[in-house]
């Protein structure tokens, strides 16, 4: 079947947004979200709960409607091809799920009836999805029966069914433990070996760089920051590198004499008074042992040092100068931020 | 949404065929019929009901009223065994707006409202489960119903009955199908439909004769879907004028699901 009616300005953007607005009366869950995909890459959709991630989803997978703006999904418009665009999509996440009561089997085979596989092909697929997400001996017990980990790789079963081109994980391992986590993480993987696109939205910094190739921060509806996972860790650091004096008045000069060294790059270090601690972000061991070494030159005493992954606060803290999810006028524990 | 682009808005390639429709739908009745297999207790009130009630309302009422009516408890099994298809038929219909609250609630429309299916097909999928569960209530009651001395005077009456019972439950469901969309939970669509069938149901004259009921409440009763639906159940089953019962409630029917059932898929397809 030829697309004739492929809008012709998609090119190879497998997700284009332009100016996306939602509001829910007072509250602008998006509020002019621009967005590209590009055919074959993971983007992941960084932000804290209320950032506009799930109501973005929802309006690409059409199971709601924007206030204005546009938003193309493998060239179909949402507003104006949902049927067509259905068919090339895959929806996992918080909200939409599988049917608890049916096992699951049933659950795949009714999803493959529903997207028009013939009887016979709809019965394999649904074997070779059991099969491939390690399911096949629960095929027969209720959805309602899994473990979180089972129920959460049935929806990503669900979601192959159609073979589809763009896939929508909302928040995939929200709500999981570290073991289940990653035994989500490595199916997601398999799936972008196979080549579909994928827009991932998450709270976890960790789970966007084990996924993602490219990062879109969003917060109170609006992208902040966008770009390759690389070039956006080199922004807010690898590694967040956590110093605490024990004297808490060398935190500012602590601060001043660390980017003095010129060590971190693009970014600068935060006191964050709060905790009491200087951070550093790093990006390798050479530029730890540099902060160190500074430290140590210039006789601070130290209570405790650290090294973390930044979290979404940091990343957050580094990009906005706020924290996540935090009002942005309600910052006195700020005296300095970055970027 | 801006229409800034040339492309004309064509959804043609997608446009669903019925072969397609009936697929979906088919595949959806799979599903509502396989939930019951899981939790048989679902069954029990189509099971119950016919009998709870049947054997209330002839041993409880059945002397009385039917001393009234003039031909004691077996005059009144034959008087309310027909307006019990009517009621039935009313209660029943209510389940179509719980399940269907709790599949919003549950996520699992929101899978459904992804997938390039026609909105009707899963709304029919549940009206049509719900009507074979009523048929099997129906079973049930007229099995009870002879044991409590019901007589079948004719079958095709009998079927009539039925099917009349079904056509206007049908369009009953569409009204529950609609507060299944727009309530919040399944308790308040019990509860929003509890408040609705009571009065239409003893507000009838599905239990007593309404001729001693005062005018006001004749007024109500004579224009009451349930009454005329009870009283045309009554003509096909045991005789008597059935005509002008007949059409009003037809009529009811086709007034109640021209309005609802758009607007229930109105509901159902832009409820965020």
């Amino acid at each position: 079947m030829t697309r004739i009616d492929k809008n012709p300005q998609s090119g190879d953007s497998a997700v284009s947004v332009r100016g996306l607005v939602k509001h829910y009366g007072e509250t602008k869950a998006l509020d002019g979200v621009d967005l590209d995909v590009r055919e074959g890459t993971v983007r992941g959709v960084l932000g804290p709960n209320g950032a506009g991630k799930t109501t973005l989803v929802r309006i690409l997978s059409t199971l709601l409607t924007a206030d204005s703006g546009t938003a193309t999904v493998a060239g179909y418009d949402v507003v104006r091809q949902p049927r067509q665009l259905r068919k090339v999509i895959g929806l996992t996440g918080q909200y939409a799920s599988v049917d608890e009561k049916l096992p699951g089997w049933e659950n795949l085979y009714m999803i493959g009836r529903l997207l028009d596989l013939p009887r016979k092909e709809a019965r394999t697929r649904a074997d070779e999805l059991l099969e491939r997400f390690s399911l096949t001996d629960a095929a027969k017990r209720p959805a309602s029966t899994y473990s979180g980990g089972m129920r959460r790789r049935l929806d990503l079963a669900a979601s192959m069914i159609g073979r589809p081109q763009v896939l929508f994980l909302d928040e995939p391992t929200t709500g999981l433990d570290p073991r289940t986590r990653n035994e989500v993480w490595d199916e997601v993987k398999r799936m972008v070996g196979d080549g579909v696109t994928v827009l991932l939205t998450t709270q976890y910094m960790e789970e966007a760089e084990q996924l993602a190739s490219e990062l879109t921060v969003v917060d109170h509806g609006k992208v902040i920051a966008e770009g390759a996972i690389e070039a956006l860790k080199a922004k807010v650091g690898g590694r967040s590198l956590r110093v605490r004096p024990v004297d808490p008045a060398q935190l500012r000069p602590l601060a001043g004499w660390i980017d003095e060294l010129g060590i971190t790059g693009l970014a600068t270090s935060t006191v964050d008074t709060d905790s009491g601690t200087v951070i550093v972000p790093i990006l390798s061991d050479e530029q730890l042992t540099a902060v160190v070494g500074a430290v140590t030159a210039r006789g601070v005493t130290l209570s405790s040092i650290t090294t973390e992954l930044p979290s979404l606060d940091e990343v957050f803290l580094s990009l906005t100068g706020h924290r996540a999810s935090a009002p942005q006028d309600a910052t006195p524990t700020l005296e300095e931020v970055a970027v | 949404m801006s229409a800034a682009t040339a492309t004309p808005a064509l959804d043609v390639d997608a446009r669903i065929p019925l072969r397609g429709h009936l697929r979906h739908t088919g595949a959806l009745v799979r599903r509502n019929l396989l939930w019951i297999r899981q939790d048989p207790e679902s069954m029990f009130d189509a099971l119950l009901m016919p009998v709870v009630f049947t054997l209330l309302f002839v041993y409880v009422f059945g002397g009385s009223i039917g001393q009234a009516l003039g031909g004691g408890q077996d005059g009144y099994v034959q008087y309310v065994i027909p307006g019990m298809i009517a009621m039935m038929s009313m209660t029943l219909s209510q389940g179509v707006g719980t399940g269907f609250s709790q599949d919003f609630n549950s996520g699992v429309m929101d899978r459904f409202r992804s997938l390039p299916i026609g909105r009707g097909s899963v709304l029919f999928a549940k009206i049509s489960v719900e009507l074979l569960r009523m048929l099997f209530a129906t079973t049930v009651l007229m099995i009870v119903a002879v044991l409590v001395g019901f007589d079948i005077h004719h079958w095709a009456g009998l079927f009539a009955a039925v099917g009349l019972s079904a056509v206007f439950a049908s369009s009953i469901m569409w009204v529950f199908l609609t507060l299944g969309v727009v309530l919040k939970n399944a308790q308040s669509v019990q509860a929003m439909g509890f408040l609705v069938l009571f009065p239409l149901q003893f507000g009838s004259s599905i239990f007593a004769p309404t001729a001693s009921m005062p005018g006001w409440l004749q007024h109500f009763t004579d224009y009451n879907p349930l009454s005329t639906l009870a009283d045309a159940a009554r003509g096909l089953m045991v005789g008597g004028p059935v005509a002008h019962d007949l059409w009003i409630t037809l009529a009811w029917s086709a007034a109640i699901t021209a309005v609802a059932a758009p607007y229930a898929i109105h509901k159902f397809r832009t409820k965020n």
